[in-house]
């Protein structure tokens, strides 16, 4: 062949290869690539019939490549040239250099091209272009290749099975960690106001106990006197006040037992209680806890007991749980809205109230949870029943509780529901099934 | 000698009456209980024209309007002279009894209370 046309043919031939690696752009493929050339590239689904789809592959997988940069060696293997000098056949195997998330990477290509001499031009009509897969030497089939990149699979699937595994313990443990002292902080705002609530009636045993002892001496002067209708008079007052002590020895004992009940593990046994027993104390309870820890909190409590619900079957510690959460939340919200109003014309006109109220709805009753703060914003009212949601100050709040109390009420078969008006206030409800 | 008793706590009527039986019978002392801030204000404006001077005894934990929130009331509405208004704190209370103070609280009582000197500050 004459030394212009060999020429001629390398030159093509290293076009086609920078065209095709999209080291130059794709507009010079004009001039050598045939309008119905039929091409194979390396990949299944890389078939091309014509120029278009030459152009439409090569767009395609040059975006793939943007920002990277490919060096490419080219090392002659065969070539087969017709008798009339106007077909050639070009086999090569091709490097391309490439650096991938910051590593050397070699792409092998092997490569044959046929040309066809036309108009003083050499034309590419055909190509076929694959990838050698770097298997390991003899083994035509590939065989040893797949079992050995099974047992990897195998291997890399084991290794990440233990790994997930002690992040789920891991998980597991923070989880019970997070409950627990979820738990303790409801607990500790509780503290203040038990101690409250324990040293009313405990005075009032210690009072009357001092009365009757001091009647008592009385009586014994009257008796010594002989008048009667004031000793029956003095024994009815004692009798009267033994009632009283009685009466506030059981609050105390039914406070302690609330506590145990509240710090318990929840055994998850459930029994029949009065729901609006419990709701009160714990109203009384978060009332007294916050008032020990600021002095400067204080609300109006509303309570609207329906007695027509009876005894309901829950686990007085869980649902307890649930009302005292809403209950704290209700003041905080309360609290919140005096606060921003201080110093303001509205704030003497501001009155931070709480009402709680049970309503039977049929086979269901109701426990509501009002309070008049400044409701929740529309934006996070979808989120705010998601753990670790909440809109306190870091460190003081959980982010739990509604999260907790949402799950407990539906492991009861209930609802928990919420209402909401920006700037009035928020209500929450809990409904239960009655039997 | 009138006697305004405000605490939430009911029993303290009864208490109160039999701590006090021989002084009521012998007409010594009258008391009257009232069981929120809201009542005593009441009360109190009510009775705003009677010659009889009155004392307030009151608990500061309450619903509502507070013992302090009382107090503080009274002692800015009733001038001349305003009643004399004793606090009953919790034992250990000490941030109430420095805000009492500040408010205008005549004297101090603290929980349980002690009869014998409630008694004597009262002259009976």
């Amino acid at each position: 062949m004459e030394a212009v046309k060999e020429k001629l043919l390398n030159e093509t031939n290293k076009k086609f290869i920078e065209v095709s690696l999209n080291i130059i752009p794709f507009d010079i493929a004009k001039e050598f690539i045939s309008e119905n050339v039929m091409g194979y590239g390396t990949n299944m689904d890389e078939t091309m019939f014509s120029f278009g789809d030459v152009r439409e592959q090569t767009e395609r997988q040059g975006k793939q490549l943007e920002g990277m940069e490919i060096i490419i060696k080219q090392k002659p293997v065969f070539r087969l040239i017709s008798q009339d000098e106007n077909t050639a056949t070009v086999v090569e195997e091709v490097v391309g250099k490439m650096i991938i998330e910051g590593e050397n990477r070699n792409l092998f290509i092997r490569l044959t091209s046929v040309y066809e001499f036309r108009d003083e031009k050499w034309i590419v009509v055909h190509w076929h272009a694959s990838h050698p897969i770097a298997a390991i030497a003899g083994d035509a089939w590939n065989l040893e290749k797949w079992k050995l990149k099974n047992e990897e699979l195998e291997n890399k699937v084991k290794e990440r099975t233990i790994e997930l595994k002690k992040s789920l313990d891991e998980l597991k443990v923070t989880q019970t960690q997070l409950i627990h002292s979820e738990k303790m902080a409801s607990l500790g705002e509780l503290t203040a106001g038990i101690a409250h609530e324990i040293q009313n009636p405990l005075n009032f045993v210690n009072n009357f106990s001092d009365v009757n002892t001091e009647l008592i001496a009385e009586m014994k002067v009257e008796i010594d006197k002989g008048n009667l209708e004031e000793v029956k008079a003095i024994a009815t007052d004692i009798s009267d006040n033994e009632q009283k002590i009685n009466h506030h020895g059981k609050r105390a004992d039914a406070i302690v037992k609330g506590m145990l009940q509240h710090s318990r593990i929840s055994r998850g046994v459930k029994e029949q209680i009065n729901i609006n027993v419990l709701a009160d104390e714990y109203l009384r309870l978060a009332y007294h806890g916050l008032r020990a820890k600021d002095k400067s909190f204080n609300a109006t409590m509303k309570t609207d007991f329906d007695e027509s619900i009876g005894n309901v079957e829950v686990v007085p510690q869980d649902i307890g749980r649930v009302i005292l959460n809403l209950i704290t939340n209700a003041f905080y919200a309360v609290t919140e809205k005096k606060k921003a109003s201080t110093g303001s014309a509205d704030n003497n006109l501001y009155e931070p109230t709480v009402s709680v109220s049970t309503k039977k709805k049929g086979d269901i009753v109701e426990i509501s949870v009002k309070d008049n703060g400044n409701g929740i914003p529309q934006k996070v009212l979808n989120k705010i029943f998601q753990p670790f949601f909440t809109t306190k100050p870091t460190g003081q709040g959980t982010g739990l509780g509604l999260s907790l109390s949402y799950d407990i009420v539906k492991v009861h078969g209930g609802e928990l529901k919420v209402e909401t008006t920006e700037g009035e206030g928020t209500e929450f409800k809990i409904n239960l099934h009655s039997k | 000698m009138k006697i305004l008793v405000v605490d939430d706590e009911t029993d303290i009527q009864t208490l109160f009456q039999q701590r006090f039986r021989k002084e009521i019978k012998d007409n010594l002392v009258e008391f009257v209980f009232t069981f929120s801030g809201e009542e005593a204000l009441d009360y109190l404006s009510l009775h705003e024209h009677e010659q009889e001077a009155i004392l307030i005894l009151s608990d500061i934990n309450m619903p509502g309007i507070s013992g302090l929130d009382l107090l503080g009331q009274i002692k800015k509405r009733y001038h001349k002279p305003p009643p004399v208004v004793m606090m009953i704190t919790a034992y250990g209370d000490g941030e109430n009894f420095r805000i009492a103070k500040e408010l205008g609280a005549d004297d101090f009582l603290t929980k349980p209370l002690d009869f014998t000197l409630l008694k004597e500050k009262l002259k009976l």
